[in-house]
């Protein structure tokens, strides 16, 4: 495969399961609002938006539930917004769309145009639900799809391990600004007005039914940091997203019987054994923040390797191969 | 041939939805001048009498859906907004006879043998040049001439293996050549997704109609590229398709091929030539390229050998060419044979070198080097169609009949300037066929582009893709220019 493709393929997987990250949590955001006491509203959108990585809008409308909807939601010219997220997803598949299904890129491609043509004021004020449930339901179905519609061989791999290592990245800054805000002392006690903050983090996740089936509905922000950190079942656990990464590496490396996936290994293993066998006790009592600091930072690393194994390699020794 | 406009003609119709269908001087495609559908056309013709025009509206509609869905879209250059556009389809196909094919095909397999041979004698002994059949200068002169393909071999001597010929109909209802594409004709994937669209919207009549199939495109162009293949690569040839990238207006196409024929689809950023073989980059390294079907212009392919500036192409492509280490499909330099000034040489060309009458004719020519000629044209610039030689698109045209005096003043200065530029022809009446428009039927102006491919074999799939002027009365349907396209049926005897 094309160095260029396996590239598109990577990025249109990362910005779509961006793009369903930020439906969620806004979706969820929106909810908890209606239960929580207006004046406090300014600072959850602020940090909703470090929790995406997006900047703030620069008219400083943070306190402005619409603006704040329109900017992380329908903003073109906020590159981290779902439209915009969808738009490069879509864009990337667009220079690769003889390698993929074209059930694949006619889901993505009218995905794309409907969500260009939404009309936010008027989402806002009938069912700003509908339409983010119909952006998530949209990068559920291009999942399903390409599952049943791609070849599962190189390409696939690549889609796969776009998806899982931004899934992983988000969901350790996630859990980070959402620690660094509630749990600041060690004999932090979840309070009646926290409560919700806490239900908010593990929807977010798509993941409070699940903990309460494995928990009980007992939330404490333990249970919660291992749940989102550790548990190998939840779809939406770092741990979880590792695991698939490593596995489509291994399936990557198996199509391509390919050579030189050293430092790639490397980095995936050491991460995915720390979270095997790390207790939660040791994390936290070592300090969290730094713990998922590091997590992104290794995100990071395995990203780089796996460009300079595949993609971004220097032509010279390409030749002397 | 001339641009007289024959009374008009009693005919009318009053049953809808052809109550805004009229016949004028121009060949109908439906209908016979006394009014009646034509034998092929008869089945249709019955089906649009049944059908509400809210159900072909709906029709309509869901053509269009698929088509934006699918994301079957040209590039407008130049638009921020909305830069890409579908390709206005219009839903009721375009019907020939099989007799009407087989002679089509019979003369295009001719012409392009015949070309074929040209440019190998062209950029080799010149023997055509020696005796005078066509002049030395003309060719010298034309912009596309490449010196640099001097002597070169081309694999089986197969400069043009991809072609799409616009053919005319003529008032009397045969077929005329109007114009050669030999360097990167575009417009296949519109044949073959107008058939997907058809197959899906019309069902019924489609199955009932035995129309031949167009569906081995994809594994004929792939065979006919397999030929083109350096010998000792032959075997197992690794064949890709190098485009310009997302931006190019027929960047579609190019996908569309590149997973039609199960190839790379590669930018010129993915090449790169080492020691004369050209390699593309994969993630498991370098791979050896041995055909490039090449959708970049001659100008653009490698900044080393043509145009410095292009950062489209590939440096030292044409030296590996040159090498005989990688083939392209077309060949380079094949402009020369489809220059408009040359094409006025094409029917000598055919008795030159096969020694046969030209089964399909020429559309008049006026070379407007010549002085005679020259004046004869400029005092008729209202009557005629001017043409730039080496442009395609329809762009650099001047129609007389529809042209402000404005503008044929500009033209005649151009004329005047550079007369090998430019030549004129006749302003044709192109056939009309029905088309689907606010809810009636009406006839507009249409022409046909099949596309043949010469390899091992010439193969050419029944049909081609008839591309349509959608406005009324007008002449012009490139797509570039308002035009639409629908689906073209050859039937079965």
């Amino acid at each position: 495969m094309l160095s260029r493709v396996a590239d598109s393929l990577y990025w249109m997987s990362r910005y779509l399961e961006r793009a369903e990250n930020a439906a969620r949590l806004i979706d969820v955001h929106l909810n908890l609002r209606l239960d929580q006491s207006p004046k406090l509203s300014g600072s959850r959108w602020v940090r909703l938006a470090a929790s995406l990585q997006t900047p703030l809008p620069s008219t400083g409308d943070h306190n402005d539930d619409f603006k704040m909807v329109d900017w992380l939601t329908f903003d073109f010219s906020n590159t981290n917004s779902i439209v915009s997220c969808i738009g490069a997803a879509r864009e990337n598949a667009r220079h690769v769309r003889e390698q993929i299904s074209s059930e694949m890129w006619e889901h993505l491609n009218q995905l794309h145009l409907s969500v260009k043509q939404a009309d936010s004021e008027v989402i806002w004020l009938s069912q700003p639900h509908q339409f983010l449930q119909s952006v998530k339901d949209g990068a559920y179905f291009f999942q399903g799809i390409t599952d049943s519609t791609m070849n599962h061989g190189e390409g696939w791999h690549f889609i796969q391990i776009g998806r899982y290592i931004e899934r992983a990245r988000l969901i350790a800054c996630l859990l980070d600004i959402h620690f660094t805000t509630f749990h600041q002392k060690p004999d932090y006690v979840i309070g009646s007005d926290d409560y919700l903050e806490w239900v908010g983090l593990l929807q977010g996740c798509a993941a409070f039914e699940s903990y309460r089936k494995v928990y009980t509905a007992d939330v404490t922000p333990i249970r919660v940091a291992e749940f989102l950190l550790l548990n190998t079942e939840l779809p939406h656990s770092v741990c979880f997203a590792i695991d698939r990464l490593q596995d489509a590496l291994n399936g990557y490396a198996e199509a391509t019987e390919t050579r030189k996936v050293g430092r790639v290994y490397r980095t995936l293993g050491r991460l995915r054994a720390a979270l095997d066998f790390d207790q939660i006790d040791e994390i936290i009592a070592g300090g969290l923040h730094n713990y998922l600091l590091d997590l992104q930072e290794q995100c990071a690393q395995i990203h780089e390797a796996l460009y300079k194994m595949c993609i971004d390699y220097p032509i010279e020794t390409a030749l002397t191969a | 041939m001339t641009a007289v406009s024959s009374p008009p003609n009693p005919v009318t119709f009053t049953t809808p939805p052809f109550t805004q269908y009229q016949l004028d001087g121009a060949y109908d495609e439906l209908f016979e001048d006394n009014g009646l559908p034509r034998g092929q056309y008869q089945a249709l013709y019955n089906r649009l009498l049944e059908l509400p025009p809210e159900e072909l509206h709906r029709r309509q509609q869901a053509a269009d859906v698929s088509f934006l869905h699918q994301g079957i879209t040209f590039t407008v250059y130049g638009r921020e907004e909305g830069t890409e556009r579908i390709f206005p389809y219009d839903l009721l196909p375009r019907i020939l006879t099989n007799a009407e094919w087989k002679t089509v095909e019979k003369g295009l397999t001719q012409r392009i043998t015949a070309l074929n041979k040209f440019l190998r004698d062209v950029y080799h002994d010149g023997q055509i040049l020696a005796d005078g059949v066509v002049p030395k200068d003309l060719v010298y002169s034309c912009k596309h001439y490449r010196r640099e393909m001097r002597g070169i071999q081309v694999p089986r001597d197969i400069y043009v293996s991809v072609v799409g010929t616009d053919l005319v109909r003529l008032d009397d209802g045969s077929f005329a050549v109007l114009e050669d594409n030999l360097r990167v004709p575009s417009g296949v994937s519109y044949m073959l997704a107008n058939r997907q669209v058809m197959k899906r919207v019309f069902p019924h009549l489609f199955g009932n109609y035995g129309v031949r199939s167009i569906d081995h495109y994809g594994q004929a162009i792939l065979s006919t590229l397999r030929s083109l293949a350096p010998v000792n690569r032959s075997a197992d040839p690794t064949i890709v398709l190098l485009t310009p990238g997302v931006y190019n207006s027929a960047y579609f196409e190019h996908t569309f091929l590149a997973q039609l024929m199960g190839i790379e689809l590669v930018e010129g950023r993915d090449l790169l030539v080492h020691n004369n073989v050209v390699y593309m980059r994969t993630t498991a390294g370098l791979r050896q390229v041995d055909v490039i079907y090449r959708r970049i212009d001659d100008d653009f392919i490698d900044p080393l050998a043509f145009r410095p500036d292009s950062i489209l192409g590939v440096p030292g492509l044409f030296n590996a060419y040159r090498a005989g280490n990688v083939a392209l499909g077309n060949a380079i330099g094949t402009g020369v044979a489809d220059d408009k000034a040359i094409y006025a040489y094409v029917p000598a060309i055919i008795r030159y070198y096969l020694n046969e009458d030209p089964i399909l004719p020429n559309v008049e020519t006026y070379l407007l080097d010549d002085k005679a000629q020259r004046n004869y044209v400029i005092d008729r610039l209202d009557q005629l169609v001017v043409k730039a030689v080496g442009e395609s698109g329809g762009y650099g045209m001047l129609i007389g009949p529809h042209s402000t005096a404005a503008e044929r003043e500009k033209f005649k200065e151009l004329i005047q300037a550079n007369p090998r530029n430019y030549i004129a022809q006749p302003t044709l009446n192109l056939s009309r066929a029905p088309c689907f428009i606010n809810g009636q039927v009406e006839a507009r102006h249409v022409d046909l582009r099949p596309y043949i491919l010469y390899g091992k074999r010439v193969t050419i799939v029944p049909g081609g893709l008839t591309r349509v002027a959608l406005k009324r009365g007008s002449l012009v349907v490139n797509s570039s220019q308002g035009g639409g396209s629908k689906d073209t049926w050859v039937l079965y005897e």
